[in-house]
């Protein structure tokens, strides 16, 4: 009985035909319609989306237009991280859009600078309270956010409503409370320390640390083991001692965290918060993650799948935009897209379910 | 009697109108092995969830080890030393084999709270270790058991119990899914916990299993114990018709 390194009692186990990890797939999907855009590119603009045709950058890609791609995709980006994880955990999540907005109005109030070139700062929220220290809008950014969290995670953990419910019940609330909080108005001129967090291209390196920290998080801590348990079989994680409930505060707190570091990297790139910030950032959101393989009905996924995901939608955007087509057709297309990943989803399922 | 590990009074489950179970009194000395038999749907495993509080029961004291308990779930029971395989197996699909081990008491490197490092290395070869035992055949226990037979499942959550020492173990139909070799792999370790002294409730429609392993049958038919019955004195046909109805239990006839 001899056995293979992860193989029991004899069976042949051929370690190189070992199934390709799902993520692969998402990879050639990216590349496949970044083909696609290529050769419509060429044939109705002339010129290529993503590689230096004329010589005007030093390396073989146009980096201007790859940087905005990925910049593009950077703040909702961060929002997907916290998507996926509360979709591994067989949730979804409704509100970070509007977190992006409540916590992008409150940041702001606390990032403001006294004085605009020699005068009073016409849009200071409170008297009195401006030229802070950077970590002070960022805090309170971050425990509005987890405040949030908890709300959406204690409703869905301990009075059993849907996850859907709790989360459009924090979608609306939150975004008229950031309507509430400065009456409508913007909020502008923070300070220049508040104003470097979103300025070039630190919002990619933000989405790219972000991504590895729970990358890591997610396949090396019994955080991320506990999260896969419960998407997997939530009754199974109960009667093995895991705390479900607890859990899912946990994650669905670390996904409003998230929004609102988003936040705040968007309305420091942007140097002003508007109530109106992040309509529609969680569908976009949760379009990357169903991008990046990750299965809506928990239990299967992965950060490396959503990065690649995010990857694909702003090649997509991108691609729209470059070949000239309305805005309109952009949106239209979001939505097929995000139909046709689950569509995708499901036909895997039911061939994995086929096979047992 | 302090040899009693195990014993329950009047324990009692409705679900809404339905009297799953109804008054059992059962009792279990360390050391002894116990068969529960019954038709299905009789409450056997209605039985199991209520001593391992996956449900909690409508009526009745549950004693363990000396003490009346109320655990506030399976964690509460199994941390106390109860250690049980369901009938449902309480497996996750997309999880491979040592995660699934390892559920909920996962061996870690480096405490951190729930962002502890799992040590992946010590939970594989344990989970090697484990599975040698029940002699079942997994080519790979890296991949998700999803894709796994019935009875590799079977094997994993038996191999999950007798991985961990406890001062009870309960088995709901750990062999109805097993084939010949792997059954006998199983009666194995039954066999290994008698001779190393720790008590069994084996719930099992296989009559020769029984008859071959355990000490006593407590018979269950429509949510009652009808019968106790020492396996020396008793043979399968006696047990039939304890199980059909055809006789029941001379203290048991009030019922
Ligand atoms: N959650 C529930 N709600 C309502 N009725 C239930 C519930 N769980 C079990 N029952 C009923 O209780 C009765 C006993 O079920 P139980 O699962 O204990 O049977 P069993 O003896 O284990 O049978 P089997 O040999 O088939 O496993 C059955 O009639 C069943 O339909
Ligand atoms: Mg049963």
């Amino acid at each position: 009985m001899a056995n293979s390194a992860h193989g029991i009692g004899g069976l042949v186990f051929d370690d190189k035909k070992k199934a390709r990890a799902p993520e692969w797939n998402v990879f050639f999907a990216l590349i496949l319609i970044v083909v696609v855009f290529e050769v419509l590119g060429m044939i109705l603009q002339g010129q290529s989306l993503l590689f230096d045709t004329d010589g005007r950058f030093d390396s073989i890609f146009n980096e201007q237009r790859v940087k905005i791609i990925i910049l593009q995709v950077s703040i909702i980006g961060i929002i997907a991280l916290g998507s996926t994880q509360v979709i591994i955990l067989g949730g979804i999540d409704l509100s970070p859009g509007s977190i992006v907005g409540l916590t992008a109005m409150i940041s702001m109030s606390f990032a403001q600078v006294a004085e605009v070139n020699g005068m009073v700062n016409p849009k200071l929220m409170f008297d009195g309270v401006a030229d802070l220290p950077v970590i002070v809008p960022v805090l309170i950014g971050l425990v509005v956010g987890i405040a949030a969290g908890i709300v959406n995670g204690a409703l869905i953990a301990y009075t059993k409503i849907p996850p859907f419910i709790a989360t459009l019940g924090m979608m609306v609330a939150a975004r008229g409370a950031a309507k509430w909080w400065s009456k409508g108005q913007p909020i502008s001129f923070p300070t220049e320390g508040y104003a470097t967090i979103g300025s070039g291209m630190m919002p990619v390196v933000i989405f790219f640390s972000l991504a590895v920290l729970f990358h890591l998080i997610l396949k090396y801590t019994v955080y991320g083991k506990h999260t896969y348990a419960i998407g997997s079989n939530e009754q199974a994680s109960r009667m093995s001692g895991i705390k479900v409930d607890r859990h899912k505060v946990l994650v669905y707190t670390i996904a409003a965290s998230l929004a609102a570091l988003a936040a705040i990297v968007l309305s420091s790139k942007n140097l002003t918060a508007q109530a109106g910030m992040g309509v529609m950032y969680e569908l976009d959101a949760i379009a990357m993650t169903v991008i990046g393989g990750v299965s809506l009905s928990g239990g299967r996924g992965s950060i490396i799948g959503t990065v690649l995901g995010s990857l694909i939608f702003g090649v997509i955007i991108s691609g729209f935009t470059f070949l000239r087509l309305d805005a309109y057709y952009q949106e239209m297309v979001k939505g097929v897209i995000i139909v046709g990943a689950v569509v995708l989803d499901q036909w895997r399922q039911q061939r994995a379910a086929a096979r047992l | 009697m302090s040899d009693i590990i195990l014993e329950t009074r009047g324990l009692t489950k409705h679900y809404g109108g339905v009297h799953a179970l109804e008054g059992a009194d059962f009792a279990i000395r360390k050391g002894e092995h116990v068969a529960i038999m019954g038709d299905n749907g009789a409450g056997k495993s209605t039985f199991v969830r209520q001593i391992t509080a996956v449900e909690q029961r409508t009526r009745g004291d549950v004693i363990f080890d000396g003490k009346p308990v109320h655990f506030a779930g399976p964690i509460e029971a199994r941390e106390a030393g109860i250690e049980t395989v369901f009938q449902n197996l309480a497996l996750a699909d997309d999880l491979d084999v040592p995660s699934n081990m390892f559920l909920g008491r996962e061996k870690v490197r480096f405490k951190l709270g729930p962002f502890s490092i799992l040590d992946n290395k010590a939970m594989r070869e344990a989970t090697m270790g484990g599975l040698v035992k029940t002699g079942v055949k997994i080519p790979n226990i890296l991949n998700p058991i999803r894709n796994m037979s019935g009875g590799q499942r079977q094997c994993v959550a038996i191999a999950r119990t007798a991985a961990f020492h406890s001062k009870l173990t309960i088995m709901d139909e750990p062999t109805a899914a097993l084939g010949v070799q792997e059954t006998a792999q199983v009666e194995k370790i039954i066999r290994t916990l008698k001779e190393q002294g720790e008590p069994l409730i084996l719930i099992s429609h296989n009559m020769r299993q029984v008859f071959d392993l355990m000490d006593r049958i407590v018979v269950f038919r429509r949510g009652r114990i009808c019968a106790n019955l020492n396996v020396k004195d008793t043979d399968p046909q006696d047990v039939v018709a304890y199980i059909t109805g055809a006789k029941t239990g001379a203290e048991f006839e009030d019922v």
